[in-house]
């Protein structure tokens, strides 16, 4: 079917406006993160810096409270996704190959977890993570993601196990391997992809992740990038926008990383669905 | 008890003895998951669910009785609670309409053959790949009062009397937040539209472009119906995510200006970790969760019976 040309035009017209919608708001923080703090109170700021400067993103490295708060994200994030995929890899292959009443229960409650607001969760999680001292510590934090992060691990895991021919497996099955070593020989090097993008999910999850970081980590020195730069929010004169803005992109480079990695996966629909936003 | 979906070598005589030790082994291989699952999710999750019907409150020794519906009775009374549920009904009803409209019209856009749709296709995804507190710092620069965009677009557009501090008036509060949340929201509605899209039979459209139909009609009549498992999930979903949100309000606003963007979830958490009433915290979370699938259940056999008319 064609369009005509002026309901083609039309359609450029309305995807130019999607496209300044959903990208002003990046361009102005981008803009604001190379102003000086002069041009930070101009009564008209502008796009486009007059002196444009490298000062915020100096300032906001150095700065000592965000450098800790990234090495702490970088710390919690990566023990997350090392963990995640090292409990959620023999899971999936399970549920990829076995039909149990044990997997369809398990992705049942994935479902119907969605359904609970977090503050279900968080009470009683403070309160068990107490009693054995792991509240306000890293490790308890760790916990808590890769719990968060598990069920979309598995669900993710076990369709990359799927694509694997079974045939290969029996093949090595029939050789004498025994289940775990075909799992590690046969299925674990053509899994590789699959792991990568899984704990690049479970990585990317605990590094933008606020609520649970907020409420379990009680000293500034343990917290996270989003608490950090959130407490900067609330304190923040005009003139401290720009590290702001500028620690901010800084802080968004990991995500933006996973989603071009994964970008052309997610727009042809398949992998749509099950990521909670 | 466990039913395998393969055999893998059934003729053989040790296939019984294969089976039960294939059984162990699932078993071994789903344990390190689901026992985490079990302690940190399924188990809180009970718990909190109980804490809602007993006067737990922060602090070591401090004893816990079971109060019954008591906890119930006071949020009845409670007017900032009502008006926090007011607010989230409209901040949940309003960010999922929006988004789900807006970004059913980028999915149609982004399904048509237009150049430049590749380029738009990552465009679309920009605000998923953004952390909820930066999102919500972002768009702080945006609604600034005086170093923001917004306000210096609408005095170059010569608007100068709509310059409002956005985020800090009474009636603008609630609006802001709830675009900043369809904003934020609609990478996901749209990919899964547009998935949803691409599944619609060609031959349909063709047929009925064939005997005569409008483009309007054809998006009537063809595509909505076809999408429409489609359109109920996603929406479902979106209103869920919406209702229980939290990083991005409490960055934008905090709940402020007086309360007038005090979303339930800033209310609990407020209720819990500021002033210690886990009890009563954890019954709204019960409160939220009753009313969502109430409202879900309605929507679902509403849709069902119309898909059955």
């Amino acid at each position: 079917m064609k369009a005509s040309r002026t309901a083609r035009a039309f359609q450029y017209v309305a995807l130019l406006v999607y496209m300044v919608f959903l990208g002003f708001p990046l361009v102005w923080m981008l803009s604001t993160s190379f102003k000086p703090p002069r041009e930070m109170v101009e009564i008209h700021p502008t796009l486009i810096p007059h002196n444009p400067t490298l000062d915020n993103y100096v300032e906001a490295f150095t700065e000592q409270e965000l450098g800790r708060a990234a090495l702490n994200s970088l710390q919690v994030s990566l023990a997350s996704a090392v963990l995640t995929v090292l409990i959620a890899l023999p899971a999936a292959y399970a549920l990829a190959r076995f039909k149990t009443k044990l997997g369809t229960a398990a992705l049942g409650w994935v479902l119907l977890s969605q359904l609970f607001p977090f503050v279900l969760l968080v009470i009683p999680l403070f309160l068990i993570l107490r009693q054995v001292d792991l509240v306000n510590t890293h490790a308890g934090l760790i916990l808590v993601y890769v719990v968060w992060a598990l069920p979309f691990a598995l669900w993710m895991l076990q369709g990359f196990v799927r694509n694997i021919p079974r045939e290969l497996e029996e093949a090595a099955a029939v050789d004498g391997a025994t289940r775990l070593q075909v799992l590690r020989r046969v299925v674990a090097p053509l899994l590789a992809p699959g792991v990568v993008a899984t704990s690049l999910f479970a990585f990317i999850s605990a590094w933008n992740e606020f609520f649970f970081a907020l409420v379990l980590l009680k000293s500034p020195d343990l917290a996270t990038l989003p608490v950090t730069l959130a407490r900067f929010v609330g304190v923040e004169g005009i003139a401290r926008l720009g590290p702001l803005a500028a620690g901010s992109l800084m802080a968004t480079i990991p995500s933006l990383i996973f989603f071009a990695f994964l970008q052309r996966r997610l727009t042809s629909g398949s992998l749509a669905g099950a990521v909670k936003g | 008890m466990t039913t395998l979906a393969e055999a893998p070598s059934a003729n053989k005589p040790d296939y019984k003895a294969r089976a039960r030790s294939d059984r162990t082994t699932i078993y071994l291989l789903l344990l390190p998951a689901l026992l985490p699952i079990v302690v940190l999710s399924v188990i809180p999750l009970m718990r909190g669910i109980y804490l809602g019907f007993t006067d737990a409150r922060a602090g070591r020794n401090v004893d816990t009785n079971f109060t019954g519906v008591e906890n119930y009775r006071e949020l009845m009374n409670d007017d900032l609670f009502w008006s926090a549920f007011r607010i989230g009904l409209v901040w949940a009803f309003a960010v999922t309409i929006l988004q789900f409209v807006l970004a059913f019209g980028l999915a149609l856009l982004l399904s048509q053959p237009l150049k430049f749709r590749g380029f738009a296709r990552v465009m679309a995804l920009v605000p998923w790949a953004m952390p909820p507190v930066i999102v919500g710092i972002m768009w702080r620069l945006v609604y600034h009062p005086d170093a923001g965009l917004l306000n210096e677009v609408l005095y170059r557009g010569g608007a100068e009397g709509l310059q409002h501090n956005w985020l800090g008036d009474f009636s603008t509060a609630l609006p802001a937040v709830i675009m900043v949340g369809v904003w934020s929201g609609m990478p996901q509605t749209t990919i899964v539209l547009l998935a949803g899209l691409s599944g619609v039979p060609r031959e349909l459209h063709e047929a009925a472009a064939v005997d005569g139909a409008t483009a309007w009609q054809r998006f009537r009549s063809v595509t909505v119906p076809s999408l429409m498992p489609v359109i109920v999930a996603i929406t479902s979903l979106d209103f869920i995510w919406n209702f229980n949100s939290f990083g991005l309000v409490y960055v934008l606003t905090a709940g402020g200006p007086g309360g007038r963007t005090m979303l339930p979830m800033l209310f609990a958490y407020e209720e819990a970790f500021r002033y210690g009433n886990y009890g009563y915290a954890a019954a709204l979370g019960n409160v939220m969760v009753v009313i969502i699938v109430a409202l879900l259940a309605v929507y679902l056999r509403r849709r069902l019976r119309e898909a059955n008319a």
